[in-house]
């Protein structure tokens, strides 16, 4: 099978490109574009996760109605690493291939990662203190997922005390890679370690533990946190952007058309 | 499966069975959080668009 020839004048710029995105110029308006749908998605799969969680779920059988708090808490955990996953890699690429974005990529999601590892130990507590006695323990799950808490503070603290961007980028990244470890031994301590905390609620390889309903408020609230993460963080990222870029050419013509709109 | 309402009554869904505390404490100041940092970020981005429109003089205004 042979795919037809390209006509010769085509010109080039049909071709799409991810690394057309990589300029922080041309990443600037889709990214205020797609802003609105992230947001809106958050927004249903969170009141539908939070509707079915706290309305339809049924009483738990052994721990009553304090189960409820694993809708939120079970996807600000995930969230928590998740993103910690995704800065640390835009920190990565960065540092490697030296392009600015990535790093206010890296910079952007660090406070909203720093929000749901807080939501995480804020709900654990709150659970922690009906089923188990006591809010706090410091056990493997609990004092790791609090080490991730003050790895995002640290990265930001960090970023913040340096003045030249490139240099507190740089910085920041070592930080973050070194701080990767962590999150394999928050996600597997349950395992590895004797601790107060219950195992995975939901597994890839086995048919669910919990009643259907259950699972699905957590699935959507879980789904919302990822959306909210994306459009706050790409909220984050245009005013980094508009930061850094401030003496640039295409700055100086955005922000003529934005007082022209407003 | 069912879809209905789980609860017999509003005061039940308040109380949570005892665990009101507990449950509400997480869902309000979850929600709270959220609310804050999109106050944060929509107040970043008028803050960042008004140090633009200094620096590079108001003759678009």
């Amino acid at each position: 099978m042979q795919s037809p020839a390209s006509p010769p004048d085509a010109p080039r710029r049909t071709r799409f490109s991810w690394t057309y995105f990589a300029s922080p110029a041309t990443f600037y308006p889709p990214a205020g574009a797609m802003i609105p749908w992230f947001a809106a998605a958050a927004a249903i799969l969170c009141a539908a996760g939070v509707y079915v969680g706290l309305l339809v779920a049924p009483t738990d059988a052994t721990q009553g109605d304090s189960y409820r708090i694993i809708f939120i808490h079970v996807g600000a955990a995930w969230m928590s690493m998740f993103l910690y996953l995704v800065m640390a890699f835009w920190a990565t690429v960065g540092l490697a291939w030296n392009t600015r974005l990535a790093s206010m990529m890296a910079s952007a999601l660090a406070p909203t990662g720093a929000l749901f590892a807080f939501l995480a130990l804020w709900t654990g507590a709150l659970w922690g203190k009906p089923t188990w006695g006591t809010w706090w323990v410091w056990d493997a799950r609990l004092t790791s997922e609090l080490i991730l808490l003050f790895l995002y503070i640290g990265f930001m603290a960090l970023q913040a005390a340096i003045d030249d961007p490139r240099r507190a980028d740089r910085a920041g990244a070592v930080l973050a890679i070194v701080g990767v470890i962590n999150v394999p031994i928050i996600y597997f301590s349950v395992q590895w370690w004797n601790t107060l905390h219950q195992g995975s609620s939901i597994s890839m390889t086995r048919a669910p533990s919990m009643a259907a309903t259950m699972v699905l408020g957590m699935l959507l609230v879980a789904l919302g946190f990822w959306m909210y993460s994306i459009a706050a963080a790409l909220a984050r990222v245009r005013s980094i952007i508009l930061e850094r870029e401030r003496r640039t050419d295409w700055v100086v013509s955005e922000i003529g058309k934005t007082m022209g709109t407003t | 499966m069912t879809w209905g309402v789980y609860w017999s009554s509003f005061d039940a869904f308040v109380t949570m069975g005892g665990y009101g505390l507990y449950v509400w404490g997480s869902y309000f100041v979850a929600a709270a959080a959220l609310a804050i940092e999109i106050v944060l970020l929509v107040s970043r981005r008028r803050r960042t668009l008004r140090m633009l429109a200094q620096l590079h003089g108001s003759d678009s205004q």
